[in-house]
């Protein structure tokens, strides 16, 4: 198995790894960059649960070979909130409106919903409500998720 | 309607949607997750499994997994074997039922049945190595089906069928002859396809085999205690010595109550290495070779006089376990609760599990559901049969607030519900004339809407005896007045570091904010069963409530004692303690705190320093809660795709701790419940090879398929103390029926019988074109 030296910028740091041609993003963001934010749910691209920003894009990390990221920008959950404390507006909506029970599923809703509301963009209720349907929650009936995607709809999330 | 907390005080957190302290840590990617624990020197594992339903393994190769550097060992069933395992049977210990060995011991009885664990530097070699074992199978006829189990090849060694458990009712001459002279006798046999949990985080272990004879294990579980006591029992070692860590837990819904087969072989494997092992459990794994749920069918014979009222019920039931269930049981319970809100004088049943070359059954969200599935749609299926409305059939029968305490014919006396209540309630947020106008006019021009409802009761919280009887809390005031509370309940989601504060905080009279539960340690606390049977906030909330009153009593006792005054007048409210009359008194639980540790010459005499309580409280046996669901929904002619249009959950759960937390319960259980009815299903083909094995095939809902649920609560306290009941399965329960009753009624101009579950498009299609052509 090949070996590849990489450098990707993970939520404005450098993280340089000595990977393997076949290490996952998310697997290489989870063990060699430590950021466990992001989890593993499905390894097969249907669960959303490993849901990364890679240049601004929401991406399912499971997807994705790590050598594929060199020399990208990728955002994790962890990098969302202000360094003050402040949450993201995604994920201020998710605990505004109980949008989340065990949390497993919820650090990728809060990407897909960061990505997609990221500059300022305004997406309608039935687009967010549409890139949520490749996330799967088991525990919340989706009710909570419904309820944030539509105050970041509205705009009236915090 | 609405209790105040006993002791007297205000409830000012109780009841309230107080934002979930858990929340925070979660969103911002802090959870701590069994797979997110990393140890110095860790190795991981994976697992070779058997591609065949049923074989004899005739030689085993491991040289090359062997040899495969990183590769650190590869163990089979003998170099198990000095440990002795035979797992338990059940939560609570040894009961009765199988063999069951970590790893294949010489055959294999399912497909995914664990052959050898190869424990590696990291999981990509162990895979590696997996892929490296040559097994030589020679593979014989496997039992799948219930059919098949019933007069098919033992699938144990030792057995001369593959009965897992029998029982019935004895014969009632009576019975028969109600039968034999009732007005209306309505028949039907429902079946319930085979499901996975799904827990959005799958299984997984790290093992640290610190110390000699300790073993510190991270595990993804229901109870942190009833994971230690089962680990310390299975390898005979003393109950403290194994500790149990479980800070975040990705869902559970039954799977996790007990570590299995692979959690137990990494177990071995870390003790035998004497490294810590990881071992994650990947989605193929999860739903080829976790426990699975469900699969049953039962026929019922319903006796009803002229005026629909029902006389008796006769129920046969079977249940495919697989082959090694969690617990080896035939579901009796459902048998005994069939008879639900209604009154029925006379129930029979005969019930039998069967083991077959499956993966191994284990307790899902509501194990008895099937009892409210059952009765609920045979209910519509008498109303039509009668010529009744099936809400009116329902209304006749329902026991009422002048019936109870209302004795089963199984012996369970039923008290405290209210299934008239919610379902009137359910009933005119539906409005059902104007649904049954807007159906008229649909069906008129080939729109096919449904108006489908359940009622049921369910009992929560058992604490008739066993490890399922109690909970402990033990609560702290620290000098700085913080509260720490360490309580035997376990969140999988439940939000119980949430709902416990809440409780807490209105016995002692301080902020929520102030408020720590810890419950991810099983040493740290008493024994407590942790999730299971919708009981947490019953016992652990009853627990949590009586300690902070014994310490809410300390801190009057002291502050009555350093201002002269009598313990009944102090008032403790929002961390502030005053004397009731006495407008010059004034000092903080922080003070009272402080002192209780510090100035012991200012405490009453005798008194025991400090500020500490603890309290093992054991529930009523049982908490009965129930629920009426309503749902309106469109089935479409053309593509037999259901749309959910409405969905009414009416429910009384007692006291709400935290509404906001109930109605995320009810709403997780529902939708699981939609998902059974419309989508998901573990199928296997004639050679036990399982079809459905990622979530391409096996598929849950997701947000396009839900409904937006609306709620109403009813708030009946129940005799437990604070007055709460359980809520965690309902939704789960009730929902299927609700959702076949819609579709039923939708498909009723084709006179469609909707009991063979899951209700696919495909098989929608079929039911309508049956419906055509007879
Ligand atoms: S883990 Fe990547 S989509 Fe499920
Ligand atoms: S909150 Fe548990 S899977 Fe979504």
């Amino acid at each position: 198995m090949s070996q590849h030296s990489i450098e990707v910028t993970v939520n404005g740091e450098a993280v340089r790894a000595e990977v393997e041609a076949r290490r996952t993003l998310g697997d290489f963001l989870r063990i060699d960059a430590g950021r466990t934010g992001l989890h593993l749910g499905c390894e097969h691209g249907v669960c959303g649960a490993c849901t990364v920003m890679v240049d601004g894009l929401a991406v399912r990390s499971c997807l994705m070979l790590a050598v594929q990221a060199n020399g990208r920008d990728v955002v994790t959950v962890e990098g969302l909130a202000h360094a003050d404390g402040t949450l993201h507006p995604a994920q201020q909506a998710m605990k505004d409106e109980y949008g989340l029970q065990c949390g497993f599923c919820t650090p990728g809703i809060v990407m897909t919903l960061a990505a997609l509301t990221a500059d300022g963009a305004r997406p309608t209720e039935a687009a967010l409500r549409d890139a949520l349907s490749g996330h799967l929650c088991r525990c919340t009936g989706y009710q909570g998720i419904l309820r944030a995607a539509r105050r970041l709809a509205q705009g009236t999330a915090a | 309607m609405s209790a105040s907390p006993p002791g007297g005080v205000a409830a000012r957190f109780v009841g309230q949607r107080v934002p979930r302290k858990e929340d925070r840590r979660l969103l911002v990617g802090r959870g701590l997750y069994v797979d997110d624990v990393v140890l110095a020197g860790m190795l991981e594992a994976a697992f070779v499994r058997s591609p065949h339903a049923r074989a004899r393994i005739k030689s085993l190769d491991l040289e090359a997994a062997r040899a495969l550097p990183g590769v650190r060992a590869v163990y089979t069933a003998a170099d198990f074997a000095h440990f002795g395992l035979d797992l338990f049977n059940s939560f609570a210990g040894r009961g009765s039922g199988p063999t069951v060995r970590t790893l294949a011991d010489g055959h294999v009885r399912y497909v995914g049945d664990p052959v050898a664990i190869v424990v590696a530097d990291n999981r990509y070699i162990a895979e590696d190595g997996a892929g490296l074992v040559m097994v030589d199978y020679e593979a014989e006829d496997p039992v799948v089906t219930i059919a098949q189990a019933r007069d098919g090849a033992p699938v144990h060694d030792g057995y001369t069928d593959n009965v897992g458990v029998a029982a019935a009712t004895p014969d009632d001459p009576e019975i028969a002859a109600i039968f034999a002279s009732a007005k209306h006798v309505v028949t039907g046999t429902i079946r319930h396809q085979r499901q996975a949990h799904v827990s959005m985080e799958t299984r997984g272990i790290v093992v640290a085999p610190h110390g000699e004879g300790e073993l510190t294990l991270h595990l993804s579980c229901q109870s942190p205690h009833m994971a230690a006591r089962y680990v310390s029992l299975l390898f005979d070692l003393p109950e403290t010595s194994v500790k149990v860590l479980s800070k975040d837990v990705g869902g559970a819904f039954g799977l996790k109550i007990q570590p299995w087969r692979e959690e137990v072989a990494a177990i071995a494997a870390s003790l035998k290495l004497r490294r810590p092992v990881k071992w994650i459990e990947d989605r193929l794994e999860n739903l080829t070779s976790a426990s699975q749920a469900r699969e049953q069918e039962i026929t019922i014979k319903l006796a009803l006089d002229a005026e629909g009222l029902l006389l008796a019920a006769d129920l046969d039931y079977a249940c495919n376990v697989g082959c090694y269930p969690h617990s080896n049981d035939c579901n009796t319970f459902a048998m005994m609760l069939f008879t639900g809100a209604y009154r029925v004088p006379k129930l029979a049943y005969r019930a039998v599990s069967y083991y077959s070359n499956t993966v191994g059954q284990a307790a899902y969200r509501g194990p008895w559901a099937m009892e409210s599935l059952a009765r609920e749609t045979m209910m519509d299926v008498a109303a039509r049969q009668i010529g009744i409305d099936p809400l009116v059939l329902r209304e006749r029968n329902l026991m009422t607030a002048a019936d109870q305490p209302y004795a089963m014919p199984s012996g369970m006396v039923v008290h405290g519900v209210t299934p008239c209540e919610t379902l009137e309630l359910a009933l005119a947020k539906v409005d059902v004339p104007a649904f049954r106008a807007e159906q008229a006019r649909g069906r008129a021009e080939g729109r096919y809407l449904g108006l489908g409802v359940a009622v049921y009761v369910e009992p929560t919280t058992m604490a008739m005896g066993g490890p399922f009887s109690t909970d402990s809390a033990h609560v702290r005031l620290d000098p700085s007045g913080k509260v720490s509370v360490v309580v035997s309940t376990h969140s999988q989601g439940h939000g119980t570091q949430t709902t416990m504060a809440q409780i807490a905080a209105d016995q002692l009279g301080v902020d929520v904010a102030d408020v720590t539960v810890l419950e991810d340690d099983s040493s740290r606390g008493g024994f407590g069963p942790g999730a299971g049977g919708s009981r947490q906030a019953v016992s652990g909330g009853g627990a949590v409530s009586h300690a902070s009153r014994i310490l809410a009593d300390k801190v009057k006792a002291i502050a009555a004692h350093m201002h002269n005054a009598n313990p009944a007048d102090i008032r403790i409210e929002g961390g502030q303690i005053s004397v009731a009359g006495v407008a010059e008194v004034s000092t903080t639980v922080q003070a009272i705190a402080e002192a209780a540790y510090f100035t012991l010459d200012r405490l009453p005499p005798g008194m025991e320093p400090g500020m500490e309580a603890q309290y093992r409280y054991r529930p009523p046996p049982i908490v009965f809660s129930n629920a009426a669901h309503a749902c309106v929904c469109e089935v479409s002619a053309e593509t037999g795709v259901v749309k959910i249009l409405r969905w009414i959950a009416s429910e009384d759960c007692g006291v709400m701790i935290n509404p906001a937390i109930v109605e995320g319960q009810i709403a997780g259980g529902v939708v699981q419940g939609i998902g059974g009815v419309l989508l998901e299903e573990i199928a296997y083909d004639a050679y036990g090879n399982p079809t459905a094995v990622t979530f391409k095939d096996y598929m849950i809902p997701t947000i396009h398929d839900v409904p937006e649920i609306e709620y109403c609560h009813i708030i009946t306290p129940s005799d437990s103390e604070g007055g709460f009941k359980g809520v965690g399965e309902g939704g789960a329960i009730i929902a299927p029926p609700t959702m076949v009753n819609a579709i039923a009624d939708a498909l009723a101009p084709f006179g469609a019988r909707c009991l063979d579950l899951p209700l696919t498009p495909t098989k929608i299609l079929e039911l309508i074109e049956a419906g055509e052509k007879g």
